[in-house]
């Protein structure tokens, strides 16, 4: 059976605010957030984790390798650095 | 000399000198894209038991998809302008044992390498060309390139350009390679694939991937955000399934063929070589 939940990890540093995530995420659960990387860019945050359904377009759009989704026991967002 | 940590968090960070990143290509940029769906394809190749990544030998031109090679943690060069494909003809015969990747662009391949291009194809010298097409010479500033559409405004084309764009499928079919296809930053998974099934075989094999340039080429033509230039290639884009690579259209204004064009499994000329020493 597929897992239900996903974990979402979001390479903070690594974003460039392109948003091409955002617009691409068929739930539309991702959004600019209000927090500055070390480059001076607002990375993309996870609104409603619990309504990821693990499609990973956001991970195989994302051109600076800053997003990817991983099946997991609960819904979560993770922010490294 | 201290040696910088290279941190491993993402899925394909193992491939990335990831103590470089994040990379110099601008927001939104395709050439990450690719990028990646390289990646992706090299990982599930290597799990997979079918590739040895350490073979792996990446090689790009000048420009800003040329600057690829310094994140990649493959063996790799970056070349003079247009002259990554003779390097990577050089490195191949010199030791048949590597699997060379040329990764650049379409300035750099089609345009002042355009000559190598077309005579590696016809040599079916074994390479995977990965000719990333943003349609404009992005790192000098946004020059009109072989590829850019007709009509379109660019920094050297104010009035819009003149000329008709080149189309690399057709010419590298006319040339005689084996593997010919064309897949669009739209479509990641299916130039994943691609690369995926391409990587392992012999002979010329290209994969034109039409790419986003947001800031340089997009901008110049009223894109402001890269997702309303990524909206226009969607739209533009349609995959066709068994055409001949002669039919495979490009044009920005009406259809951009994408698609799997030719495959087949003439020897490649490392092969072709080997033999006809044997005998002489
Ligand atoms: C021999 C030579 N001529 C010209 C240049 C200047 N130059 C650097 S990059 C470039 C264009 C690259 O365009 P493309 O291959 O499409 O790459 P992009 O930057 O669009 O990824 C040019 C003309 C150079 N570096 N060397």
């Amino acid at each position: 059976m597929p897992a239900r939940h996903y974990k979402i990890t979001i390479v903070a540093n690594r974003c460039k605010e392109c948003e091409l995530c955002i617009n691409i995420c068929p739930k539309k659960i991702l959004a600019k957030g209000d927090e500055y990387n070390a480059k001076g860019f607002r990375f993309t945050r996870v609104t409603r984790p619990e309504d990821c359904i693990g499609c990973r377009l956001c991970e195989h759009i994302c051109p600076d390798f800053a997003i990817f989704v991983e099946p997991s026991e609960k819904p979560e967002e993770v922010i490294a650095r | 000399m201290a040696v910088a940590k290279r941190p491993i968090i993402h899925p394909v960070d193992k491939y990335l000198r990831t103590e470089r990143l994040p990379h110099v290509w601008c927001p939104g940029c395709g050439i990450g894209i690719t990028l990646h769906a390289f990646m992706r394809a090299v990982k599930e190749l290597e799990d997979e038991g079918r590739i040895d990544s350490s073979k792996i030998l990446f090689v790009s031109g000048i420009g800003c998809t040329g600057r690829a090679a310094g994140y990649v943690n493959f063996d790799g060069a970056h070349t003079p302008h247009g002259r990554a494909i003779p390097y990577a003809m050089g490195a191949k015969l010199a030791r048949p044992d590597l699997i060379p990747v040329v990764f650049s662009g379409d300035g750099d391949l089609v345009g002042i390498g355009g000559n190598h291009f077309i005579h590696a194809a016809r040599r079916n010298m074994d390479v995977l060309v990965i000719l990333v097409n943003n349609m404009i010479y992005a790192l000098t500033g946004g020059q009109v390139a072989p590829t850019t559409p007709k009509g379109t405004y660019t920094t050297t084309t104010p009035f819009g350009n003149p000329d008709r764009p080149i189309n690399a499928v057709k010419i590298a079919a006319a040339a005689g390679a084996n593997y010919i296809a064309r897949w669009a930053v739209t479509h990641p998974e299916l130039l994943k694939n691609s690369i995926k099934k391409a990587l392992p075989m012999e002979g010329f094999r290209l994969i034109e991937v039409v790419s986003i340039c947001p800031e340089i080429f997009g901008r110049h033509i009223g894109f402001r955000a890269p997702i309303e230039l990524y909206r226009r290639l969607q739209k533009v884009v349609k995959i066709r399934g068994k055409i001949s690579p002669f039919e495979a259209t490009y044009d920005w204004e009406k259809e951009i063929i994408l698609g799997e064009f030719q495959v087949r499994n003439e020897p490649g000329y490392t092969r072709v070589l080997m033999e006809a020493f044997k005998h002489g």
